[in-house]
């Protein structure tokens, strides 16, 4: 072993880069013009829901100072609530309210603020300090999810949420992503998170892998990730192809939580899926987006095929048995 | 078409584009493809003075013309209180000053800037003087010694000689004899004109054309320069220069013709002791310049059109323009094809600019110390509870305050190059403070330390780019490369490759696979 590996070995294995995979995939299968319907959360929530996609409740939506106060209004009358930029990317600007204790409110993390702290927040989403491009943005609040305490033990200080990459409308890859006490409670992979691959056809877990190195263990719970399976994984994969109507993205990451009260639900969309993904499932993703493209080339009919059939496809052709 | 098609075409013209364009401008356009190329230019002054008598005066210069290997830049005359113009005459350019009442010394001047072009490049138009023979008329009784003594001379240059050229030679050497007696009795009558009037007669008599030629040798600061006088004569269908004195056949080095045939150099009428002398300096001046003059006589559209038309001020501005798209490449290579994370996808570039006025090390430790600085500030400023324009601006005034500080201290402690620290673009390090400042709270010092180190590598890469001799000359003289790297750049768009960060990122991904 040495400390690079070779180009050839590389694709060998399947392995999309990041140049492959922004001029490949994203460029020509994600129209430019459906970006906003991802980048802007408040909007994929619309189209979900015209869908009938669950997502999380709407709060209240912000998109100037003037509406600061009409903003503190709406959530002085809830407990718990998650504070987001509308066109944040990776995770940040994102607060997640846990309780209140007295004029405080407790995060996540255990952490207080006031509401001279949350005002300040909320003008620096709306300044544009969490936005691509430092573009002035909108603030959304929504009611926080109660994720399913079958995944408690995996996940610390955060909600773990799934990572499906849906290409063409077929699903093909999935990992759970479950926060860690290093990625300060969020999901993000470049946080320290462990992304946890799950085969598309079981829901099993394959690799569990935090910062580019394989873990058997969480860090914080310690508990196992070999032992994982997720619950109503149909649902889910299901859920996750029908993103691909709603968006019209080819190449597509769809963000989804396992709430205890109403299931699975879309928390958000993604149109440049990281790449990660491929470690903690222990394969390149290539050989599935070839089989989809030549699927399709193949069977002109397939592009006519519901999310049911699409699912059932890659259960067959991209799960651990297949 | 598909796009990726499209991409190679475009990027190909355009690559053949700038390409071609700069071998263009090199070939015909004298451009030196590599920088420290040097010319010697030389000025000449010709300088006409003579005494104004109160009359009506009017003074006619012989004017050179443009030769090879000698090619004419640029021209100025000047005459105060004198009408000028320039006429053709008999095939010979004059230049004409005039003015209706002088008295006392005149001096009129004229000036010109002549370099040696490459001889290849020029194409050798023939000389198109009459070949006639004018004979000299030695008919009346006084001349009859002169006639018998040219005779004489021509039939002893025939037998000593086989052919037209090596007649003249042997004619000019009989001529110079010192102790030749018909020589001697020629020279004596034509002791008021010059011996290469006496060669051109003597020639005629040979049945061979002939003319003077005057001229001057260019050498470096000479003042008070006589014209010098050679023969030209019409040997076999060309014309051979030879040197009078020595017999030397060929045009000399250096020199520069200033006028063909017989015609007097200057006339003046309403002076008298009328006198030309020449001066001539040489500089060495850098072939660009020198091509860059020879377009504008020309008025090569490529130029007249070009940032060479514009002030030598905003010229020296767009010199660091041109280097931009360098820069941008640089970020490319380093981005697509290694991997490198930087702060700010063009930032490296505006950081590169700002080197190339520092110098590198200067630069990265007065960067260092106002981003070290700045974040100190910020973190004290992100508990003030401020909007976030706010707080930017507070930082772009403590980046002022950091700067004047850096400048001042320096400059007492005598560092003069921590001066420049006022080539920092502001904005850009308030903007790098407030961006690290939000990394290092949301990512960890880490990230913002893999980004700043990242940055800093991209901008010295690019520096180093930028400073490259060769890549700084063409950048400048040949602009027209920027079409063939805005071809290479939609080339690497292309690239759908690994980068060399995945090959370290993946590198165990065997041991994962399953």
């Amino acid at each position: 072993m040495s400390w690079l590996i070779s180009p050839w070995a590389l694709a060998q294995h399947g392995i999309l880069g990041m140049n492959g995979r922004n001029i490949n995939y994203i460029a020509r299968y994600n129209r430019r013009d459906r970006y906003p319907l991802v980048d802007n959360k408040l909007l994929t929530k619309k189209a979900a829901l015209k869908a009938g996609i669950t997502v999380p409740e709407l709060i209240a939506a912000v998109d100037s100072p003037a509406g600061i106060n009409r903003l503190m209004q709406a959530i002085d009358n809830h407990e718990e609530f998650v504070l987001k930029p509308v066109r944040g990317s990776g995770g940040k600007g994102i607060v997640v309210i846990e309780r209140r204790d007295g004029d405080l409110f407790v995060k996540a993390s255990g952490n207080t603020m006031t509401a001279e702290d949350i005002r300040r927040h909320v003008g620096d989403i709306l300044s544009g300090l969490y936005s691509l491009g430092g573009k002035p943005d909108a603030v959304m609040v929504e009611e926080r999810v109660h994720f399913d305490p079958v995944l408690f033990d995996y996940s610390y200080e955060g909600v773990p949420d799934l990572r499906i990459i849906v290409f063409r409308g077929f699903p093909v890859m999935a990992m759970l992503r479950c926060a860690t006490h290093s990625s300060g409670g969020r999901a993000n992979l470049h946080q320290g998170a462990i992304g946890v691959g799950i085969d598309l056809c079981t829901g099993l877990s394959l690799n569990a892998v935090q910062k580019g190195a394989l873990v058997t263990v969480h860090p914080d719970t310690g508990h196992a990730f070999s032992n994982l399976k997720i619950p109503n994984w149909d649902t889910m994969l299901d859920l996750a192809a029908r993103c691909y109507e709603v968006t019209g993205l080819g190449y597509l990451g769809c963000d989804i939580v396992l709430d205890q009260r109403y299931g699975p639900m879309i928390l958000e969309l993604n149109a440049r899926p990281g790449l990660t993904i491929q470690v903690t499932n222990g394969t390149g993703i290539l050989p599935r987006l070839r089989c989809i493209e030549e699927l399709l080339e193949r069977d002109e009919n397939a592009c006519e095929w519901g999310a049911h059939r699409r699912v059932m496809f890659s259960k067959d052709h991209f799960g651990r048995l297949a | 078409m598909s796009a990726r098609l499209q991409v190679v075409i475009w990027a190909a013209l355009l690559v053949a584009l700038g390409i071609g364009l700069s071998i263009y401008k090199s070939i015909n356009l004298g451009f030196p493809l590599f920088p420290g190329e040097y010319r010697t230019v030389w000025t000449v002054e010709a300088r006409v003075s003579f005494k104004a008598r109160g009359e009506p005066v009017r003074v006619s210069l012989a004017l050179p013309r443009d030769q090879v290997p000698m090619h004419i830049l640029e021209e100025s005359f000047s005459g105060t209180g004198y009408g000028f113009q320039q006429e053709t005459r008999n095939n010979q350019d004059r230049a004409i000053w005039s003015r209706r009442d002088a008295r006392g010394p005149q001096s009129l001047f004229y000036k010109l800037s002549v370099y040696r072009a490459d001889e290849n490049g020029l194409d050798k138009t023939p000389l198109t003087m009459p070949a006639v023979v004018r004979k000299p008329d030695f008919g009346s009784i006084q001349q009859e010694s002169m006639r018998l003594a040219a005779e004489s001379i021509i039939a002893r240059a025939h037998q000593l000689s086989a052919d037209k050229d090596t007649l003249v030679r042997q004619l000019l050497k009989l001529l110079n004899d010192a102790n030749n007696p018909d020589a001697i009795i020629l020279r004596a009558d034509y002791e008021d004109r010059s011996p290469v009037d006496l060669m051109v007669d003597m020639l005629a008599l040979a049945d061979i054309p002939a003319h003077s030629v005057r001229g001057i040798f260019l050498e470096h600061n000479r003042r008070q320069l006589q014209p010098q006088e050679m023969l030209e004569a019409y040997i076999d269908g060309d014309w051979i220069m030879v040197d009078p004195v020595t017999g030397h056949v060929g045009m000399p080095d250096n020199f520069f013709v200033w006028q063909r045939g017989g015609v007097s150099l200057v006339d003046v009428t309403g002076g008298s002791q009328s006198q030309v002398t020449f001066s001539v300096i040489a500089n060495d001046i850098s072939a660009r310049t020198v091509a860059l003059q020879q377009g504008k006589v020309e008025t090569v559209a490529l130029l007249d059109f070009s940032i060479y038309s514009l002030p030598i001020e905003q010229q020296s501005v767009f010199k660091l323009i041109l280097l931009v798209p360098i820069g941008a490449l640089m970020v490319i290579l380093f981005r697509v094809f290694i991997g490198i994370r930087t702060s700010g996808t063009f930032m490296p570039v505006l950081l590169a600019l700002a080197f190339l006025q520092t110098q590198l090390l200067t630069g990265l430790v007065i960067f260092l110390l106002v981003l070290a600085v700045g974040l100190a500030v910020r973190s004290y400023l992100s508990r003030l509870n401020l909007l976030l324009v706010a707080r930017i601006a507070a930082v772009v005034v403590v980046v002022v305050i950091i700067m004047a500080t850096i400048s001042v201290i320096s400059y007492k402690l005598h560092i003069e190059q921590a001066l420049t620290v006022v080539f920092f673009p502001m904005i850009i390090l308030a903007w790098t403070i407030e961006r690290m400042s939000i990394l290092w709270e949301e990512d960890g010092a880490r990230e913002a330390m893999i980004q700043i180190a990242g940055s800093l590598l991209v901008a010295s890469a690019a520096y180093f780019m930028m400073t490259n001799r060769y890549i700084e000359h063409w950048s400048f003289n040949f602009p027209e490369l920027m079409f063939a790297v805005l071809g290479v750049i939609l080339l690497l768009g292309q690239y759908s490759g690994y980068r060399l960060s995945e090959l370290i990122r993946f590198r165990d991904i065997q041991d994962t696979m399953r």
